[in-house]
């Protein structure tokens, strides 16, 4: 059967198993359009803006660990997407992003909607591809799944002609596997390293488990469970890796870095034996990279080759799937005996006793760490939270304690406000029975409002926690500490009514004021299970993200609510981000 | 240090690209590039010379052999190789200065390749040291053009 260019690009979909996609018609793609209109196996979502596909893909994909797929034209629709691939790239998240582009015969001409979209993604994907000929539609499809879903995870981009996809030829068969020369992901690690790495592990005496993003991606929770329970050590999780580990366990000791726990930055610091678990030494991380973990020895476990001694050097490289490596580190310490490492717990729980996310409440103000602990109470831990970037990410990553894998949906890497809405959407399609939140400030929620529409059209009931201090919150506080208060830009004068606002979009808008609304506020609202509900609870607007360390300080040199209110910085600090 | 890093890659449209973008988004060095295709159609090999430590020359490795098109990557440096380069280069020739320049070439086991009125056009391979010297060994003044094709190199045992 003839079948032309965009027919076969379904098909090719529905054989990797695609069942949803998410997308924007435009003139270059129209013809894929009309294919995906004549079959129903494919759902596809239409957002109102091309970002908001890609950040919706990406949530889907967080949540479901299958690849998110989005669905493009050419010109502004790829440009208006790239923010969201950069967001997938850095946080290795599975996607593959389907464009159209102008006819073969115009690439180069400066034709109307035409953007080298090839060159504009390739330093944001892990592998993008130009169709030129009909013939390799589907090997195309083919590859860029397996690419964007193995090894390290990330988004892969595949440019089409129009042209390409109204061309017809004889149904071309599907591969059932792939075997590329130059793409060989490493599954294991090698044994004698494995062994070094026992070796290290056994004898050391102020150990810590730092394990990150790579532990839920690779859906390796179980094991690192079993890893850390099986020796008693403490761990500590990165803003990418929380629920990997459960945060209600006695061994967890905080979130790490910037804003994580005085133990946590303290006991990394100290630490004798560092235990890096598909993490990647980020800087907000390692703090001031010159004081990181200045007496550790680094064992480090990572898919990707070239995150191993790229921030700091490491004593054991353990290369492999996560999955794997700690099945193969369990298997090699299976009953052998750890050294006492009694006097650290000791240590560490007096660091512990110091209550480091402990905050004053203020009569008549509403404290944004309440609201976050308020969210946890109501859901009783079991929501899925997706965040925009900012103050109100770090609040949410610090007062909703994750249990489980795959509930903290948020842009880690690149910082993406915008992010949180669409992927809250993306989160609720993959998980369609779970309670959704969405925890945002009027800021971000701002970058990708218009995604309130499509949530009404295909019904994604999602809880929006707007955090309302009119201040971009993170920028307020790094002014306050670091350029004397002067607060450039970061003031909103004239916000929206967010509750007639979401009502004109056909939600539920509820305004919270007083702290006495808020609990019934929240327990209202997710009674309301098939409704979006936009709460917008207006939080103490001089409330800063506590503790920290200073831009330039290493872990040790943290700052503690209530004791350093004013944090301060050198030139060093000032220079970094 | 200098290295000399080998690269084998699938011979697709945009690969180069992909390799001058990573060593640009990264502020990775790149003292010269040589790229053609080889006995096999099919892959193409890239010879890049960089300058860095130890630290940013396994970082330039690595994050090559993360290219989805690369097939292979060889730090030639670190192994027994040879590497050659190719001078053109464009010399103004009278016959106060013929004779020396004469033996300048032969010394560096060059050859003029064309001959006009007054300039001599002049080959020279070999490794780069001994074309800078070649260079150096000329009357600046003299020297009308220079054309270098940049580094290629090879490992010495079989199997490279």
């Amino acid at each position: 059967m003839k079948l032309n260019g965009a027919q076969i690009l379904v098909q090719s979909l529905k054989n990797e198993g695609v069942d949803l996609i998410f997308g924007y018609p435009g003139g270059a793609v129209l013809h894929i359009y009309d294919a995906l209109d004549a079959q129903d196996d494919i759902k596809h979502i239409l957002v109102r803006h091309e970002q908001g596909a890609t950040h919706a893909a990406d949530g889907y994909a967080r949540t479901s660990g299958k690849t998110g797929v989005v669905l493009v034209t050419s010109g502004p629709g790829i440009t208006n997407a790239v923010t969201g691939i950069a967001t997938a790239h850095m946080d290795s998240i599975p996607m593959v992003v389907i464009s159209g582009q102008v006819p073969s015969a115009l690439i180069g001409n400066d034709a109307f909607q035409e953007v080298d979209a090839v060159g504009i993604t390739r330093s944001c994907v892990k592998h993008n591809f130009l169709i030129k000929d009909i013939n390799q539609i589907s090997s195309t499809i083919k590859k860029a799944f397996h690419i964007a879903s193995t090894g390290r995870p990330g988004p892969v981009l595949i440019d089409i002609p129009k042209d390409i996809t109204i061309e017809q030829i004889d149904e071309p068969a599907y591969a059932d596997a792939i075997n590329m020369r130059s793409y060989q992901p490493v599954v294991d690690a090698e044994p004698e390293k494995i062994t070094k790495a026992a070796e290290l592990i056994l004898s050391a005496k102020q150990p810590i488990i730092y394990a990150g993003g790579g532990c839920v991606i690779g859906n390796a929770d179980q094991e690192l469970r079993e890893f850390t329970r099986e020796l008693g050590f403490p761990i500590t999780l990165t803003l990418m890796g929380l629920g990997a580990y459960p945060a209600k366990d006695e061994l967890f000791i905080g979130m790490l870095g910037m804003h994580g726990t005085y133990e946590a930055n303290m006991s990394m610091h100290d630490s004798d034996c560092v235990i890096a678990v598909g993490a990647r030494f980020d800087d907000r991380i390692t703090a001031n990279i010159s004081k990181f973990c200045p007496t550790a020895k680094i064992i480090h476990i990572d898919i990707d080759p070239s995150s191993i001694g790229k921030n700091v050097a490491v004593d054991v490289p353990l290369v492999g799937e996560v999955k794997s490596v700690l099945q193969d580190l369990i298997q090699a310490l299976k009953g052998k005996k750890t050294a006492d490492i009694s006097a650290w717990w000791s240590q560490i729980n007096e660091w512990r006793s110091i209550d480091s996310l402990a905050y004053q409440t203020k009569e008549g103000v509403i404290k944004p760490q309440t609201v976050i602990e308020t969210l946890y109470e109501v859901t009783k831990g079991e929501a899925i939270v997706t965040s925009d970037v900012g103050q109100h990410q770090m609040w949410a990553a610090q007062y909703y304690h994750f249990n489980e894998p795959r509930r903290w949906i948020n842009s880690g890497g690149l910082g993406t406000m915008g992010f949180g809405l669409p992927a809250a959407m993306g989160a609720k399609l993959a998980d369609p029975d779970r309670d959704v939140a969405c925890v945002t400030g009027e800021g971000s929620i701002q970058m990708m409002l218009q995604e309130l529409s499509t949530m009404l059209q295909y019904n994604t009931p999602v809880k929006i926690i707007n955090l309302n201090n009119g201040y971009l919150g993170m920028v307020r506080q790094w002014q306050e500490f670091f350029y004397e208060k002067r607060y450039a830009m970061s003031y909103m004068e004239a916000l929206p009514d967010f509750v007639k606002l979401a009502e004109s979009y056909g939600h539920i808008g509820i305004k919270v004021e007083k702290e006495a609304d808020l609990k019934p506020a929240l327990i209202e609202a997710f009674k309301l299970k098939d409704r979006t509900v936009f709460l917008d609870i207006i939080t103490d607007p001089n409330e800063n993200v506590f503790p920290m360390i200073p831009s330039g300080a290493g872990h040790n040199e943290m700052l503690l609510a209530g004791r350093d209110d004013m944090a301060s910085t050198n030139d060093e600090g000032l220079n970094l981000v | 240090m200098r290295h000399i890093i080998s690269v084998m890659l699938e011979n697709e449209a945009g690969a180069l690209s992909r390799v001058a973008g990573l060593f640009s988004a990264r502020g990775y060095n790149i003292e010269s590039l040589t790229v053609a295709a080889t006995n096999d159609e099919t892959l193409s090999r890239m010879t890049i010379v960089s300058v860095g430590d130890d630290g940013i020359i396994e970082q330039i490795v690595k994050q090559l052999d993360k290219l989805i098109d690369v097939v292979k990557v060889t730090d030639l440096t670190a192994t027994e190789h040879v590497e050659r380069e190719l001078l053109l280069v464009k010399i103004d020739v009278n016959p106060n200065t013929q004779a020396d320049i004469d033996r300048q070439i032969d010394r560096f086991s060059g050859k003029i390749i064309d001959v006009s009125e007054d300039t001599y056009l002049v080959e020279v391979a070999g490794q780069s040291k001994k074309i800078n010297e070649f260079l150096d060994s000329l009357d600046v003044s003299k020297i009308l053009e220079v054309s270098r094709t940049g580094v290629t190199g090879v490992c010495q045992k079989r199997e490279g």
